[in-house]
């Protein structure tokens, strides 16, 4: 097995929240391997269609696989099935998918997957390289966890206004700022609610 | 074989007409899909066995898919016509199964922008149309009728005349009795409302009738 695959990155700032009616989902620019940046452009969070936000850690190879993977498999059953997947379906058959793959060759992605369905609400699954799946009101993947979690712990409420969340990711990103080793100069942030999803500026 | 399908190719879209067979009282009409969506932006009708026909749009649209999966591009309206076909195909030279009981009338735009439409047979063979009827009592007598009225560069509505005209030659006339589509590029079919096809049908009803008078010179004539 090839030694460099085996390393897991947490390079890949992934953050995302739930507020009232809504998920907020943000992510780091930045595509490097070991001292090069290749891009400080890439965007990391994939519009799965017009009700989800796929957030993904990792090498591009793995994410990139898996979601179009995943999405190509969800439009197949839109089509046969004439209704579309909800989140709680998509994070299961996402894990699914992982768990199968775990023990023959694994993705190395982490998710944060956020949805609007119309009778459950704002939802965001948090699913790690090990696919393990959580329900949470946030999440955080890679070394940036360790700064925010915290920040989470202390600022998160039910029932946030888009404003009030986009504060607390700014407080977020503030503490990478001033705290984390690899300098991410910029974030993309997008939001998914009833409406569907749009870009926000930080 | 099956209830009629018609397809007409206009300048800027397709349309599509199928016979609905009277169902029983008790039966949801909903349930019953002959004009299917492929892909994003491919549509398809079918004529003959409905069994056959499912089987076959799952094997169409996992195919979409992967096509988009692998070369991150939609799949050409003829490449999914030739896969069509070499599924039928493959079914007619093996032991121990029979083959595909479903003509098909594939309906989307070119990469020029243009609209198509292809024809598949149980056989496997393909080809492209101008406009084309499948399946139904009458399918001959509905294509003669097609090419004596069909011309080149068909509006919408001229289209969709011309579809409702040809199915009445089958179909007990009353738009409850047919489901008519619409391809328009880059977007999905469109089912036409109920009261956008009675407007349609009461059209096409309403020339047939001043074309009779204007032909028998005031006589009267019995219309079945």
């Amino acid at each position: 097995e090839n030694s460099k695959r085996a390393i897991i990155q947490k390079m890949d700032t992934i953050l995302a929240l739930k507020g009232d009616g809504f998920v907020m989902m943000a992510a780091d620019c930045s595509s490097a391997r070991s001292i090069l940046v290749f891009s400080q452009t890439q965007d990391k969070i994939k519009v799965l269609d017009d009700s989800k936000l796929l957030g993904q850690s990792g090498p591009q190879c793995d994410t990139a696989n898996f979601s179009e993977y995943i999405q190509k498999n969800m439009t197949l059953y839109e089509l046969n099935n004439n209704m579309k997947l909800s989140t709680h379906a998509t994070a299961h058959y996402m894990r699914r998918e992982l768990a199968t793959a775990l023990r023959k060759g694994p993705y190395q992605t982490n998710i944060l997957l956020g949805g609007y369905d119309e009778k459950a609400g704002e939802s965001l699954y948090f699913i790690d390289v090990y696919s393990a799946l959580v329900k949470v009101n946030f999440g955080v993947h890679g070394h940036a966890s360790n700064f925010l979690l915290s920040v989470f712990d202390r600022e998160w409420k039910e029932g946030l206004s888009v404003d009030q969340a986009l504060d607390v990711v700014r407080k977020c990103v503030a503490e990478l700022r001033t705290r984390f080793l690899i300098a991410q100069p910029n974030f993309i942030i997008k939001v998914v609610d009833a409406n569907g999803v749009r870009l926000v500026e930080l | 074989l099956g209830s009629a399908v018609v397809a007409v190719r206009g300048a800027d879209s397709v349309v599509i007409g199928v016979e609905r067979k009277t169902i029983a009282k008790l039966q949801d009409p909903r349930t019953i899909r002959k004009i299917v969506k492929l892909d994003a932006t491919t549509t398809l009708a079918f004529a003959g066995l409905t069994a056959d026909a499912r089987v076959l749009i799952e094997k169409v649209r996992l195919e979409c898919q992967s096509y988009r999966l692998t070369c991150e591009d939609a799949p050409s309206l003829e490449h999914i016509a030739r896969f069509i076909a070499t599924t039928q195909q493959r079914y007619t030279q093996r032991g121990g199964v029979r083959p595909f009981g479903v003509s098909s009338i594939l309906a989307g735009f070119g990469s020029d922008g243009n609209p198509q439409i292809y024809q598949i047979d149980p056989s496997g063979t393909y080809f492209a149309w101008k406009a084309n009827a499948i399946g139904g009592k009458n399918s001959k007598g509905m294509r003669e009728f097609l090419e004596k009225e069909w011309t080149e560069d068909l509006s919408e509505p001229g289209s969709l005349k011309l579809v409702v005209k040809t199915l009445l030659e089958v179909v007990d006339s009353g738009s409850k009795n047919m489901e008519v589509a619409v391809v328009r590029k880059g977007s999905a079919m469109e089912l036409l409302g109920e009261d956008a096809l009675n407007a349609v049908t009461e059209q096409v009803l309403a020339e047939a009738e001043a074309e009779k008078n204007a032909a028998s010179g005031g006589a009267e004539e019995m219309k079945d």
